[in-house]
């Protein structure tokens, strides 16, 4: 249940921002999470639910966008998509696979009104 | 709940201190910790950032304006910024103070039960009077682990992260505060037993450190990769009862080496001392590593100074 503290830090960063257009309040808050990030996206839209409550991102609503999981395949010598990780390379079946990207958790964008 | 001001989620303990989150009206998220008696809010510390951070170009109209009459505008605001880029900072901040102190600091991650604690024991009774060295402990509830590495001499903190699933960089930041390891020793962080979440937190450490033993499955690092894959060093614990569980370790460590191809992996029994040798070695060069650096460090300051003092007295 890690995606509670990851709410609480959206929260933070959204805040931190907002500030910045003070007075309004978040309407949208986008993220970028990988599928290697170890994030339960469900949890953490149930978990950001109860997180925002009473903060400037009361209303918000969560958009999740999903980064699909990047390696580069040894074998292959190109960049190949990958859902998990410890999977082989779904073209030749490797397994020598240097993962590249998939990790990301960001706060991309909000929406202010 | 907190029963003293009735803010939610507070349930880190260091040592006993009582630790909580508030959401102000604002959006801010301030954590921070009292006592039982002290509940002031003016003496301690937020562990977060309060700067204002404007990134890009800043506001866009987005496909936003798709929204109901009425509503006022929407303003997109693009702001790319990590959602654990407030703990990354933290942990950058306790890896210098590591540095600086020639600290070196081991994250102990495992499931609950991987042998963490019996194996720090075992490892703290070979060190003694060796390599100075102190323990931060993690467990949701108590201070039992914390109780057994004090039983060795050795100096612990405990904290205790209530419904946390895994210790974060403030959390170590405030028990090193407490804890005050000294310069050139050896720090243990044994995080909660938990071979999920504790991966994503950066704690500042030098390594860390995952614990699998034979009485778990081989094919662990499959299914939780991402600790696998966040960890420099596997110890296979437990080895001594390998002639009586099914459990191939050829296979783990191939398994590990899938998820993360360079993971070193040493072979230990905490209680039965086999492989302790390769672990202790590994121990000591990376303090003397730690040490070295810091000397070097200092020995350059030491050089820049006289540097320095050399130039007033020419001046003068």
């Amino acid at each position: 249940m890690h995606e509670m503290s990851l709410a609480e830090g959206v929260i933070g960063v959204v805040a931190d921002a907002a500030r910045a257009h003070a007075p309004c309040a978040v309407r949208r808050v986008r993220l970028e999470i990988g599928a290697l990030a170890a994030v339960e996206c469900e949890s953490l839209r149930f978990a950001f639910d109860v997180v925002k409550r009473g903060s400037v991102a009361d209303a918000a609503e969560l958009d999740i966008v999903h980064v699909p999981g990047r390696a580069w395949c040894m074998q292959c010598s190109r960049t190949v998509t990958i859902t998990e990780r410890g999977g082989a390379c779904p073209d030749c079946g490797s397994w020598q696979l240097q993962v590249t990207g998939g990790a990301e958790m960001r706060v991309m964008e909000l929406e202010l009104a | 709940m907190c029963t003293t001001c009735g803010c939610d989620s507070g349930q880190t303990k260091i040592e006993g201190e009582h630790e909580h989150t508030h959401v102000h009206a604002d959006g801010t998220v301030y954590a921070h910790s009292h006592g039982r008696e002290d509940h002031g809010h003016d003496d301690h510390e937020h562990g977060h950032d309060h700067g204002h951070h404007h990134h890009g170009a800043g506001h866009e109209p987005g496909p936003a304006h798709a929204h109901a009459a009425g509503l006022t505008p929407a303003q997109m605001v693009r702001i790319e910024r990590d959602i654990l880029g407030a703990n990354d900072e933290i942990a950058v901040r306790n890896r210098r103070r590591f540095d600086d102190a020639g600290i070196f600091a081991l994250n102990l991650v495992s499931s609950p039960g991987a042998g963490k604690t019996t194996l720090l024991v075992e490892t703290i009774n070979a060190l003694r009077g060796e390599l100075p060295l102190a323990v931060i402990e993690g467990d949701q509830q108590t201070s039992f682990d914390a109780d057994r590495i004090r039983a060795t001499g050795a100096r612990a903190i405990q904290v205790n992260t209530g419904k946390g699933c895994h210790l974060d960089a403030a959390q170590i930041e405030r028990a090193l505060a407490k804890l005050a390891p000294a310069d050139e020793s050896l720090l243990f962080i044994e995080n909660v037993g938990n071979l999920v979440c504790p991966s994503a937190f950066d704690l500042g450490e030098a390594h860390k450190v995952v614990v699998l033993s034979v009485t778990e499955g081989e094919d662990k690092p499959l299914k939780y990769p991402d600790m696998f894959a966040a960890s420099d060093l596997m110890l296979l614990n437990k080895i001594d009862l390998l002639p009586h569980v099914r459990f191939d370790a050829k296979r783990a460590i191939e398994f590990a080496r899938r998820i993360r191809p360079g993971i070193e992996v040493l072979q230990v029994s905490a209680t039965g001392g086999e492989g302790m040798t390769a672990w202790l070695d590994w121990l000591r060069q990376g303090a003397g590593r730690a040490r070295e650096r810091r000397q070097q460090t200092m020995a350059a300051l030491r050089r820049r100074v006289a540097e320095l003092e050399a130039q007033l007295a020419a001046s003068r």
